[in-house]
């Protein structure tokens, strides 16, 4: 058996770990749980986050971090409502949240790569600029998405699964093709590893952290305009925590918070593991709550693993 | 001594208030191997990173082949077919030694595949093992990152991806400094034979008796400056240490 990289063997364990929380969920309540319509619930749950957490997979591979994620989904969906409201265009709407995403994205990667300021600071200021930016543009009263998107995107289904749910499942694949098997992948372990290496190894560092930070930004930014699909309002103060989920989703997922170590695949189980706990719990009639303490508990045993194992391998 | 094949002249750079070199000079001529010893702080390291475009200089002139270059990249060091082996390995602890060894030259796949980015992992991999069996250096496996690895297969991974990319220099920073007796047998035989292929190599040392042992001049450094040159085999150890202290001085009487 060839052996397994670290991020790859926590990536096994903690699919175990979801495995057991499906059997158990399962077993416990075996006419509620493992339903057709609870799973998709499950996944429509997730499915939006999927897409936060996957580009902050690629952020937290380069060893850098992106707080802002929630912030500009929120500014990203305000931008694509507006645009909506003044040309009727949905598909003008889309690019609009994209393209605002990805703005934000790149500003954050220019400030982290050429101004040499820590990523913690410059999303933290960003995530700032961009809800308080979201609540300049509406005055504080969230915007609804136009019925057309609202009842087309957000309701469609295809082969009785959520349109949203194959979009982000279907980006969620090519970047996670991306970052196994391509060069920029490469480049993004390379530079959190040892960035000093990859610049002498002849690796664009800045530019390449721009990418990163961009991307991350540009699925922000998707997201944002899908989450307008699916709840139909723009939802400025429902985001505040989504980078800290993000953040949980790639670190539970066996992505190390130092850099060069993950998986897209880790982070896929990263997110649903919590979402499995709040759908369990809810139908077992455990108080909603314990799924945010349970999660935390998670997360720093998965911190620790990661520790523990790094010192275990750097003699 | 033939036509240089490098040629620095008056290389000054200061980071801050610190003047690492104060007008060096620098050469190397084609199928040599020259040692490059000072003392500590001489700036040593710094014209090594200098030459292979790791750093640009504040001022001075780099010749190659009688040409004026200006290296603003480490990649435009490398067209020149100049190469480096790091003090510290500059090697990406969490990937494969053939992600490292094509660290920012990877091979992609032929065919549309290749132009989306898509690595060719597999002829990495031989190619990797090829070299590094030429190099004697022996790796369990090509799927363990490079920090599973010992000092000297780390070291082993290094100076192999160095020498196989190297054209026409070849710059070693202190290759023995982290080596047993062994290996470090091993990396002079090496710089022989680098040489003996017709690439020249720069060794970058404290060992006197390496330096000795394998090199055919002799360049010393002393804050920042050129203060000697010699030939090897006419030099004795008294004399290098006398450069490299300053209690005798030279006028670049090679």
């Amino acid at each position: 058996m060839k052996a397994l990289r670290l991020g790859e063997r926590q990536v096994v364990w903690i699919g175990l770990v979801l495995v057991a929380l499906l059997v158990a969920f399962s077993v416990l309540a075996p006419r509620t749980f493992p339903t057709s319509f609870n799973l998709l619930n499950l996944v429509s749950d997730a499915a939006i986050l999927l897409l936060l957490a996957t580009g902050m997979t690629f952020v937290i591979i380069t060893a850098g971090i992106d707080l802002s994620v929630g912030g500009v989904l929120v500014f990203s969906a305000v931008v694509a409502a507006e645009v909506m409201e003044a040309t009727g265009s949905l598909a003008l709407g889309a690019l609009a949240a994209v393209v605002t995403g990805l703005a934000w994205g790149v500003l954050n990667g220019v400030l982290v790569a050429l101004g040499r300021i820590p990523a913690l600071i410059v999303t933290l200021g960003t995530l700032g600029m961009s809800l308080g930016g979201a609540l300049l543009l509406t005055g504080g009263v969230d915007l609804r998405a136009p019925a057309e998107l609202n009842l087309g995107l957000g309701l469609a289904r295809w082969l009785g699964v959520p349109l949203i749910v194959w979009i982000c499942a279907a980006v969620t694949a090519v970047l996670a093709f991306t970052l196994a098997r391509t060069r920029f992948g490469r480049h993004t372990y390379a530079i959190g590893s040892n960035a000093e290496a990859a610049r002498r190894g002849g690796v664009a560092v800045r530019k390449h952290l721009i990418k990163v930070y961009g991307l991350a930004g540009l699925l922000a930014g998707l997201a944002g305009h899908l989450s307008l699909a699916k709840y139909g309002i723009t939802g400025v103060s429902a985001h505040s925590t989504d980078n800290l989920q993000a953040i949980a989703a790639v670190v539970i997922g066996g992505t190390s918070l130092f850099g060069g170590i993950g998986t897209v695949a880790g982070t896929v189980i990263g997110v649903f593991i919590p979402v499995v706990l709040q759908n369990g719990f809810q139908i077992l009639g455990v108080r909603p709550f314990w799924q945010q303490v349970v999660v935390g508990a998670v997360l720093i045993a998965a911190v620790y693993a990661d520790q523990w194992r790094r010192r275990t391998r750097d003699r | 001594m033939a036509a240089p094949l490098l040629d620095a002249r008056g290389i000054v750079k200061s980071y801050g208030q610190v003047e690492a070199l104060r007008g060096a000079d620098f050469a190397v001529s084609p199928g040599e191997v020259v040692a490059l010893i000072g003392d500590n702080g001489a700036g040593k390291s710094t014209l090594a990173k200098i030459l292979s475009g790791v750093e640009r200089p504040d001022a001075g002139t780099i010749e190659i082949d009688g040409e004026p270059v200006a290296f603003g990249s480490v990649e435009e060091a490398r067209a020149a077919g100049i190469e480096t082996v790091y003090q510290d390995l500059a090697l990406c602890a969490d990937l494969t030694p053939a992600a490292n060894f094509f660290l920012g030259r990877e091979r992609l796949k032929p065919g549309p595949l290749g132009l989306l980015g898509v690595l060719d992992n597999a002829a990495m991999r031989r190619e990797t093992r090829e070299a590094c069996e030429r190099l004697g250096v022996r790796l369990a496996s090509q799927n363990a990152p490079v920090s599973t690895l010992s000092g000297g297969q780390r070291q082993g991974v290094a100076v192999a991806r160095a020498v196989t990319w190297a054209r026409r220099v070849l710059f070693m920073d202190e290759p023995t400094a982290a080596l047993g007796v062994v290996q470090t047998r091993r990396v002079l035989d090496l710089i022989r034979t680098v040489r003996d292929s017709g690439v020249s190599v720069v060794l970058i040392s404290h060992n006197m008796q390496d330096v000795k042992a394998v090199s055919d001049r002799v360049e010393v450094l002393r804050l920042g400056r050129r203060v000697a040159r010699f030939d090897t085999a006419h030099v004795s150890m008294e004399e290098l240490v006398g450069a490299m202290t300053g209690a005798f001085e030279w006028e670049n009487g090679g």
